[in-house]
Order: structure tokens, then sequence, then C-alpha cells
């Protein structure tokens, strides 16, 4: 078990923040004039400016989804929020270079470390813009692309455009019609024909400002048999007032690409968290989506793949842990559009104390496909007598030869087994730990060795004082 | 220096299970608990380990002079040197043996202190090499999926790795077949000691041939009505437990 004044150290981990001057700032609140504040600090062009004022409208015309979603997304005061702060819009390729409070930042985070023990390139974006973003030069050297989304746009017009909001369309849903508004930072990747990316390029999210709002755009295109892993981290500082993190995320995997997303965010319970995310996978193509939300006030994500060409395949592995107070709305998309594709949806969660986690699934096999597979499996573990769990699959299997498979279970640590694991030593909290580890030990597995310590380790700390 | 219980009375719910239950386990002895089903042989184990279904009415335990009462929680009552293999050992799905026990002996370390991970699994190896459990079990999440006697080996392995002061070992024997029955003897007899006090909780004889006791006692409707050698078990066995009741009835 972790000892006392590790925890003490971890439980701040990512509650700091520092006084920045801003060299550009939209102002709060949200206009056709903000987006053209937006558009002249990044040099936007014109396409681009015209598609973001075409989300705008959308975006104001869409109503809140409160009919399905939590009435708790009425508490975003859109006119209250920062649409845009940063520094400049160029990221530094050298840590050297990068702003001192912003430096030091990332180096209490630990990311100059994990960059050169075990990445293959970095960024990192601090508010509005990447302060840093760099790859190994033998990476760079294979023709791999790992830029911010400005420079994306600006540097590989031809690819960005291909295939720029093609995955998730502006209108998909309000937040993403948000995003697609004021969007900045975020990662551009493309992973040339045949390249297999040994190492994972890691992106880190850091919000630092009070009342702002955070829309990094990420594309990642993988272009045939190409294999890239990405993961990105995400924290912020807990502040009275709430901070609206609301990103888009589109994957392309080519031919026989492979693509792998982890997520691990540890948001501060001040966050509202409404991510839209999903991939386009060809033949034989394969996305991953390994998603660990702990933290955040509300978190609304449910990563989709779309099985465009045959054989392809689409998973989804999730854990989500609801904290008091803190509602986890978590799921999977999976649509089948090709013979023979298979997808898989693992999600567990956890809820603590009042927390309340939400699995929505979407399962759809067309009517005219053959061979298709899904299966599905949720369960849900709740800690305490108030905490709670609901679980939405809606699963459309269509044509003869399909097959989907929905397994859900919801369970509770027993008072018997904390008194077992008692009996041997181990303290009450410390019981409920290991119970909580062990529930999600099979998809731990599945992180990078790095990321499952660091998960453990925030297991852990959202288990301290749950109980009693 | 001894396990001590003192007139100790127990409930669950309304009912009252120990009425008054007098024993004493000198360290570096054995004895055995034999009682028909239903005499509260179980529920001794479990009040002793501090779960939250008893009440305890009266009475007291003392583990060398120290009040076990007095210690609320169960994991601090093992700390102080109690061990409890349990007649149906719970599921801990998704936690490692190796995990498990790492964690219990963690649990013992000081503040900040760390298990050295090669010692660790040194230990672990010996231990497991000695109750005839295969290497893989370390891998395997505790208790999930094992058999009747899987889960016996894992408790008295458990045992040899938190090396108890007094362990109290209750229907060890249940659910073995013969030769898994020696084995785990073999297990509990390497642990005998003049430094540690068992008290081995059965149904039957058999098991007392393996792990020969000191003392015997027979526990009839929350007491202990009977004390004496280990020939005591061989004439429960032939006679059976209404022998005993007869003849308390007779010198009462």
């Amino acid at each position: 078990m972790e000892t006392k004044p590790d925890i003490n150290i971890d439980r701040s981990i990512g509650d700091f923040h520092y006084d920045i001057d801003y060299e550009f700032d939209a102002g709060i609140g949200l206009t056709e004039k903000t987006i053209d504040y937006i558009s002249d600090v990044k040099k936007d062009p014109d396409w681009i400016r015209a598609f973001r004022k075409e989300a705008l409208r959308k975006f104001n015309s869409m109503p809140m989804p409160t009919h399905w979603a939590s009435p708790d997304l009425e508490n975003i005061v859109f006119e209250n929020i920062r649409y845009y702060l940063s520094q400049g819009t160029q990221p530094k390729r050298s840590w050297d270079d990068v702003p001192e409070d912003v430096k030091r930042t990332f180096e209490r985070l630990g990311i100059p470390e994990q960059e050169r023990k075990f990445l293959a390139g970095v960024e990192a974006q601090f508010d509005s813009e990447a302060a840093y973003s760099n790859i190994k030069a033998a990476v760079g050297d294979q023709g791999v692309i790992f830029v911010g989304s400005t420079e994306g746009l600006q540097k590989h017009p031809e690819i960005f455009k291909k295939w720029f909001g093609k995955v998730i369309p502006t209108g998909d849903n309000k937040f993403s019609a948000l995003n697609s508004a004021v969007f900045s930072g975020g990662s551009f990747i493309y992973i040339p024909p045949g390249v297999k990316v040994k190492h994972p390029l890691q992106a880190y999210f850091r919000i630092n400002a009070e009342n702002f709002g955070q829309f990094e755009r990420t594309l990642i295109i993988a272009d045939e048999g190409s294999e890239v892993m990405y993961m990105e981290g995400c924290t912020a500082p807990k502040f009275e007032t709430s901070t609206l993190h609301s990103a888009v995320v589109e994957l392309v995997a080519l031919k026989g690409a492979k693509i792998q997303y982890i997520t691990v965010q540890n948001w501060s319970a001040n966050v509202f968290n409404l991510v839209t995310k999903r991939g386009l996978a060809h033949e034989e193509a394969e996305i991953k989506w390994i998603d660990c939300n702990i933290g955040s006030r509300l978190t609304m994500k449910y990563p989709g793949v779309i099985m465009k060409g045959r054989k392809a395949r689409g998973e989804v592995i999730s854990i989500a842990l609801a904290g008091d107070g803190q509602h986890q709305d978590t799921g999977a998309k999976m649509v089948h559009a090709a013979d023979e594709t298979t997808s898989n949806i693992v999600s567990k969660s956890i809820s603590l104390g009042s927390g309340r986690s939400t699995y929505r699934g979407l399962v759809q096999i067309g009517r005219h496909l053959k061979g298709c597979k899904n299966n599905t499996e949720c369960d849900a573990l709740l800690i305490n007598t108030e905490s709670r769990t609901d679980t939405y699959p809606a699963i459309t299997v269509r044509g003869k030869e399909n097959a989907c498979q929905h397994e859900a279970s919801v369970s509770k640590i027993s008072a018997e087994q904390i008194f077992y694991m008692q009996q041997r030593g181990i303290s009450e909290a410390a019981a409920m730990s290991l119970a909580v580890n062990g529930f999600v030990n099979d998809l731990v597995q599945q992180f990078p060795m790095e990321y499952s310590v660091e998960l453990k380790r925030l297991i852990d700390l959202e288990m301290e004082g749950s109980v009693g | 220096m001894s396990l001590k219980i003192e007139n100790l009375h127990a409930n669950i719910g309304d009912r009252q299970i120990l009425k008054g239950l007098n024993l004493e386990v000198p360290k570096g002895e054995v004895h055995a608990i034999m009682g028909k089903n239903g005499s509260g042989k179980s529920t001794l184990a479990k009040v002793m380990a501090g779960h939250p279904d008893y009440v305890v009415s009266g009475g007291s335990v003392t583990l060398d002079g120290l009040n076990l009462f007095e210690m609320e929680e169960p994991d601090q009552r093992a700390r102080a040197g109690l061990f409890v293999a349990f007649q149906y050992p719970m599921e801990v799905p998704g936690v490692t043996i190796a995990n498990f026990i790492r964690a219990a002996l963690q649990a013992r370390l000081p503040q900040g202190g760390e298990l050295d991970a090669v010692e660790y699994y040194q230990h672990l190896y010996e231990k497991m090499d000695l109750l005839g459990i295969d290497r893989k079990f370390t891998s395997r999440a505790v208790n999930e999926g094992f058999s009747g006697g899987e889960k016996k080996r894992c408790e008295i392995l458990q045992m040899a790795m938190l090396n108890p002061v007094y362990a109290v070992l209750d229907e060890t024997d249940s659910g073995l077949d013969i030769d898994a029955l020696k084995i785990v003897s073999q297990g509990v007899n390497a642990m005998r000691s003049p430094e540690r006090g068992l008290l081995v909780i059965t149904h039957y004889q058999r098991l007392l041939d393996y792990i020969v006791p000191d003392v015997v006692h027979v526990m009839v409707d929350g007491r202990i009505v009977m004390s004496g050698d280990k020939t005591l078990a061989h004439k429960l066995e032939a006679n059976g437990y209404d022998w005993v009741e007869k003849d308390i009835a007779q010198t009462a």
C-alpha cells in the first residue's frame, strides 16, 4: 500500500497554478467577434474562418441535450467563459525556450522526464496553445508528422483539409459544434504507409486559467499498414468556478493501419468534460480507444469507431471512477458499416460516495451486412449506499449472420470481503482500494506499464477518504 | 503467555451463541476444539477476529495479556498477531495471491517501509513448495475459482507468510481429500513452534491424526464442557457427541 507522505504529495499534483501574462486573450463570452479574434491570432485561412462561423451558428441553434443528458449542463454559463488564452501560437521545440512558468508547470507534472524515459514525441498544451512540441529525430526521419493543429493546418493543408471534420461533422452534437467554432491546440498526426512507431506519442493538456474553456482538436491519420499509439493526459487546478473542456478527436485508420488512443484524465472536480471522440476504420484497420476517466464534475464521452471497410475492428476499453459529487457519463459507439467487422466494448465503472456512473452504448449492425460481431461487457461497482449507476445500451442488429453479445453486471464490495482482507492485517481503506484495483485489474493490464502504475495511484487517491 | 478466553458471551442479532466460554491456549501448544454443527465453533473464530455481524456481550479475549476487544478493527487484531484460517474463505476478484499477501505484509511494516520484492518472492515460493502449491498460483486471484482444497491450502499459505503468534484454524480439513489433508497438515505442523499457539477447530477426529493436539476441548452449546488429552478425540469418534452430553448430564 502507498504510504501517507506519498499520498499527500500526489494529492496536490495537478492542483496548482501560476499567474500568467497572456499575450492573447479573446475576452469573456462567445460571439462572431471572438471567432474573428481567434482566426486573426492564428492566421487562419478563410475556409477555416468560415468553418468556425458556420459552427457557431450551429452551436447557437442547437438545444442543450438535457432531454437525455444531465441537467447539470444548464449550469454552464457560456457568457462567462474565456475562449482563447495564449502566449503565442508557436510551440517551442526545446524545453529551454518554453517560458519559465509554463515550463515549471510541466516539470511539476513530470512531462519532460517521461519524454526522456519512454516517449517518441510530446506535445504540451497550456490553455489554448501548445507551449512545446517535439518528436525524436528518428521518428521524424520516418516521415511521421506530430505537430499542433494550427501548425498542421498551416504546413500540411493537403492532408489536413482532406480529413478535418470528416469523421465528426460539426453538428454531430452541441459540443462538437462549439469545439468546431473555437478550436485551438490539440495534435495533428500523420503516420506514413507502413511506418510502425515503436514508442508512444504523448500529448498533455493543462488548464491553468480560471473561467476558461479548453477546446483542443486532434486529428490522427494512420496511412496504410502503419501503427501508432497516442496517449493523452490532462489536469487542471481546483478553482471555485467551473472550467469547460470540450475536445474533438478524429482518427482515421487507412487500410490495415492500427491506432491505439489512450486517455488518462485526472480533472479537478470543477471541470465540465464534454468530449467527442470517433475513429474511422478502413479495410482491416483497427482502432482501439483505451479511456480512463477520473475526476471532473461531469464527463460526457462516448468514444466510437465507424468500421467502414471489410474486416475492420473497433474496440473501446473504458474505466470510469465517479467520486463523491461527480458524474461519469461514458460509453461507446460502434457502427458496423461493412461485412465481417468486429467490435468489442468493455466498460467498468466505480461509483464512490454520491458519485454516479452512467454507461451509454450504441451498437449498430446494418441489415445488408454479414459476419459482423459485437461483444459488450459493462460492469459497475458501487462502493457506498448512496452511490449510483445506470446502463443505457442501444443495440440495433439487423441482417441474419451477425452476432451480438451483451453482458452487464452491478456489484458491491461485500462487508465479508472487507472483513476477510482486514483479518489479514489490511486496513479497511486499503482493503477497499485493493478491491477496486482488483475490479479493474484486467483492464489496467492493457495500459502501458508507466500508465498502469499511474492509474493505480490515482485510484488509491480517489479511494482515500471514501471509507468511514 | 497465552491466548486466553474468559467467560466469553456473544450474539448474532437476538440469538446468543457463545454462553460463557473459557479456554486457554499457552504459547507453544496446539489445542483442538471439537463439537457438533451449531455448537458455536465457527462463531468463536469470527468473534475473536472481529466480524462485524457479532456482538460481544461479555467476557474477554487476551493475546499475551493484550485485550483483543480494545482493538476495534479486525486489521488491528490481525496485526497484533491473530490469524484465522476460515472455513469458507472469501474470493477477492482481480487481486492476485502475490499482491494480496504482499499488501498484508506491507501493512505490518512501519510507515514508509518497503518490502524487498526479491526476498518476498523467495519466501513466498519456499512456502508454496512446502504446501505443494503450483507457482502459477501467485498470479491467480485470491480464492477465485479455487477448489475447496485449493482454498484451504491458500489459507495455510497466508498463515505461513504472515507468521502469526496465535492462529485459529476453522474446519481446515473440510473439503480435503486424504492427500490434500496430509499436505495441509504438514504445512500446519511446520508452523508448530514454542513461539506460537494454535487452535484447531474441527468436526472430525480425522484431522487430529495428522495435527496431533496437546489438548482437546469439547464444545457444546456455546461452552467448553470437557477437556482432555488427544485420546479424548478418539473417545468422541467412537461414542459420538451424544455421549458427551449424557456424561455432562450425569455429572451435573
